[in-house]
């Protein structure tokens, strides 16, 4: 039996509670009727791919879409847009990830800064910003990293300077993905050079809007020859006390808020589809898909399928990636758990790692072949995989490298000395 | 990001471990820790460096185990037991790992699941002897380390209702501790199972040395074994063969759940000393040549403690996914041990490489159960036949291979 075709049970799992199922039902019969027509033009890998206009809006209208079924934002109260439900994003996840729909535009809204102003921000911040993000009436994107400072994220020099009632800001941000699409952006900037943590305060500002006017957007082009993320100068941007998230000098723990929703360990689940490429299950990047194209990759001129090395290679990473989905339920019991927050925070690691290794196995699996450009008619599976490997990195890199994502694991679940 | 996809049929959230078995987890946990600590178990196994030495065991502790009915957790209600799913076996078992226990109940636990498979009115008799405390083993395996459900060793010559066993079983675990083995014999009909007792005239138990202090493990002789046709437990044609196939997931998840418990301490003890022992005047954990494997031990085993408890859960609730879950436990439990056991030696260093020390007693039961019904070499092997098919199985087709 082909492990990948093992059918779902129609009637979903047995631990949900009955608002979970009813509220499952309902999902599962929006997605039956309305999922959206293919477009007449590739779609990107993830969202941070994004890259023209066309691809952006058929993303937006479909999170719209999502979000006017009440698949998006379900667990926020109704008054910041929501449906006001509880523990029901999950199970909409689950059941966009199973319909195999495209994948949600706005990540940084919903996954970052959604949360940040949801935990941190006044009454009249949540009412303004919430409702955009989740319909994906606005786009957003996140301004953290700096030349200087990356994976020591505390070290950002980009200022804020007090100027009577306004702010003055100041500073070079990198590697900001979908600033090019974006109407707001969350910045993490120093308001007192004095204090490495104290002297850092958190920011709403606008981009699109200030585009120009004391911002600019530059693209930077990623070892894929892609775009999808920018280098952002502030050079004077004005904005009043309105766009404090969280008080002056309180930007570290409002920057940890959004760091842990980033990295899928905080309390707000974000809603997202799950799918593969666009959303297509069939163009899935995991390695469940690795067994069909063994079975029709040759390779130096014998089958991939036959080749044993191959074989249990491909098997270790199904199983690693049984694995993922089981913890992922495990994680949701409290009794088969040793230490909080020991699985959550594996999460990122885990799964780009298998991705990673996944695409990499692909490109074994193809042989000579995977020295073929997705430009290139002949390349087998749309050149899909070497891409794909590329792109791998992107996620081992971003929201905190694997090498951060292990320390913190070290210290915060086994209680190891700060490597700093 | 994307998610990796959900298959198979939907499991409840806590995999069938329900309040009692979350209960029967913690006991055990508190009792050996408490009967048990790490440095008695070490005099108690690691007083002598002879590898031929006598089986030591703590009988006193086992009497305790079985007072409080864990030989019954799984045993059937009808057959005296508790009835339990396999998941709370499993957390007994993890418990028993993670206290290095020598005894028997991992290999009872095996039986017991071998018995359930079986129909003939002597299965469930044993059941009922496990339920009330009898010790049980399995002697499955023949000298070349197959235990595929036709190769053995042993012959059963059956005369009217009289059964005669000659031969030898091989790799049999706990045979010293055991009361009554479940022995796979050659009979005119195909493979048979038989229940005997260690004690029975003509049984010869010749133990191994082996590197595990924590267990023994023997070559079972038949010489002459008279039986009674009764004592077959499987005897109809591919009965034998089509019970062990049933049982073979429960008893990978079981050896799994041994290694995950093992390897939980090994992570623990090993964390514990990254944070005291100080060198270059900090805690070893602050360099990240000890942090990040300390991390992926961790990453590793609750990969394999997830596979364990979804295997459980499919051996109870979906059968035809139970052998692939298993044999995914078994190969990822098996990497973890072996990755933590080099860890957990190396990590400690000079102490860790001596005698004295704890970590050693881990790593060879660690060791032991990689081997035990197939390494996770052989279980991808197993698993590469399931899911991508035979080596040879079909011709490329390129056409396939273009699409996009
Ligand atoms: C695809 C992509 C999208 C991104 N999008 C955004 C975005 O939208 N907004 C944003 O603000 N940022 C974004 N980033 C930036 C990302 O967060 C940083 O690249 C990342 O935090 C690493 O910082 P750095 O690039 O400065 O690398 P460095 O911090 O200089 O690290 C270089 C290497 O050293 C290792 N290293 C550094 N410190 C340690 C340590 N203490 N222990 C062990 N190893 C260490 C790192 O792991 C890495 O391997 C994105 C990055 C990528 C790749």
């Amino acid at each position: 039996m082909d492990g990948s075709t093992l059918p779902r049970d129609p009637a979903g799992p047995p631990g949900d509670s009955g608002d979970q199922a009813a509220f499952r039902a309902r999902c599962r019969a929006w997605l039956a009727a309305n999922r959206p027509a293919k477009p007449g033009f590739e779609l990107p890998l993830g969202p941070i791919e994004i890259a023209t206009t066309e691809q952006l809006e058929y993303l937006r209208a479909w999170q719209r879409a999502a979000y006017d079924a009440g698949l998006v934002g379900c667990d926020y109260p109704a008054i910041y847009g929501g449906r006001g439900l509880a523990d029901c994003q999950r199970v909409a996840n689950e059941e966009m990830a199973a319909a195999g729909v495209p994948f949600l535009p706005n990540i940084v809204g919903l996954g970052m800064a959604g949360p940040a102003i949801y935990h941190h921000g006044t009454e009249a911040q949540k009412r303004r910003y919430l409702p955009g993000i989740l319909a994906a009436d606005e786009i957003w994107c996140q301004g953290f990293s700096e030349p200087g400072a990356g994976s020591d994220l505390a070290n950002v020099q980009t200022f804020a300077e007090r100027d009577g009632g306004r702010w003055i800001i100041r500073g070079h941000k990198v590697w900001t993905s979908l600033a090019q699409f974006a109407d707001w952006m969350i910045l993490l900037c120093r308001t007192d050079r004095g204090h490495k943590y104290r002297g850092l305060s958190y920011f709403i500002v606008p981009i699109a809007a200030a585009n120009g006017r004391g911002v600019e957007i530059r693209p930077l082009i990623k070892m894929t020859g892609g775009t999808g993320f920018n280098e952002v100068l502030f050079n004077g941007l004005e904005v009043d006390d309105s766009a404090l998230l969280g008080g002056v000098g309180q930007g570290w723990g409002v920057a940890m808020t959004t760091l842990l929703h980033e990295r899928g360990a905080g309390p707000l689940v974000t809603p997202s589809t799950g799918g593969g490429i666009g959303g297509d299950p069939a163009a899935s990047l995991g390695p469940s898909g690795l067994v069909d194209l063994a079975r029709c990759s040759s390779r130096y001129g014998r089958r991939a399928a036959d080749e044993p090395v191959l074989r249990d290679t491909i098997v270790r990473l199904m199983i690693r990636e049984r694995g993922l989905a089981a913890t992922k339920r495990r994680a949701g019991h409290e009794a088969l758990q040793d230490q909080p927050e020991r699985l959550q925070l594996q999460s990122k690691l885990l799964l780009s790692e298998l991705l990673q290794d996944a695409a990499r196995v692909a490109c074994e699996i193809q042989g000579v072949t995977s020295t073929l450009h997705r430009a290139d008619a002949s390349a087998p599976a749309g050149g899909r995989w070497p891409l794909a490997y590329l792109n791998s990195y992107g996620f081992t890199i971003a929201a905190g490298t694997n090498e951060i994502q292990r320390n913190i694991l070290g210290e915060r679940v086994l209680g190891l000395a700060k490597s700093k | 990001m994307k998610d990796v996809d959900q298959r198979g049929a939907s499991r409840p959230e806590d995999l069938g471990f329900g309040e009692e078995a979350a209960l029967l987890k913690r006991t055990a946990r508190r009792l050996f820790e408490r009967r048990v600590p790490t440095d008695a178990l070490h005099r108690m196994v690691a007083s002598t460096i002879d590898p031929i030495r006598a089986c030591v065991w703590d009988r006193a502790l086992w009497d305790e185990v079985v007072e409080l009915g864990w030989t019954a957790v799984g045993v059937p209600e009808e057959r005296e037991g508790f009835g339990m799913p396999l998941s709370a076996v499993v957390g007994l078992v993890e418990e028993v790992g993670r206290a290095c226990l020598p005894s028997p109940l991992v290999a009872t636990a095996c039986a017991t699941y071998v018995l359930r498979a079986c129909e003939a009115a002597a299965a469930g008799e044993l059941l009922e002897r496990i339920a009330a405390g009898a010790a049980a083993s399995l002697a499955l395996c023949d000298r070349r380390g197959s235990w595929a459900s036709g190769d053995t060793e042993v012959e059963a010559r059956v005369e009217g209702d009289r059964v005669t066993l000659r031969g030898r079983a091989y790799f049999v675990q706990d045979a010293q501790k055991a009361e009554v083995l479940v022995v796979k014999a050659r009979a005119p009909e195909g493979v048979g199972l038989f229940v005997v007792d260690v004690d029975a005239a003509g049984v010869r138990v010749h133990p191994d040395a082996i590197l595990d202090l924590t267990r023994d493990q023997a070559q079972v002789e038949f010489d002459g074994v008279e039986l009674s046709l009764e004592s077959c437990v499987a005897a109809a044609a591919g009965e034998g063969a089509r019970a062990l196939r049933a049982a073979e997931p429960a008893i990978l998840v079981l050896i799994a759940a041994d290694m995950v418990g093992a390897a939980e301490w090994q992570l623990q003890t090993t964390a514990e000393y990254a944070r005291t022992r100080v060198q270059f005047d900090r805690p070893l954990g602050f360099f990240q040549a000890v942090k990040h494997p300390l991390v992926d031990m961790m990453t590793m085993i609750d990969e394999a403690r997830s596979l364990v408890y979804d295997a459980a859960w499919a051996f109870d609730n979906a059968p035809a996914e139970a052998e692939a879950c298993a044999r995914a436990a078994k190969s990822s439990a098996s990497d973890a041990a072996s990755y933590c056991s080099g860890r957990s030696v190396q990590l400690h260093g000079g102490i860790g490489f001596t005698w004295e020390s704890f970590v050693h007693l881990y790593f060879k039961r660690q060791k032991h159960n990689e081997a035990l019904f197939g390494d996770g070499v052989y279980q991808r092997e197993r698993l590469a036949e399931l899911w991508i098919g035979p080596i040879g199985g079909g011709d490329v087709d390129p056409s396939r291979s273009a699409a996009p």
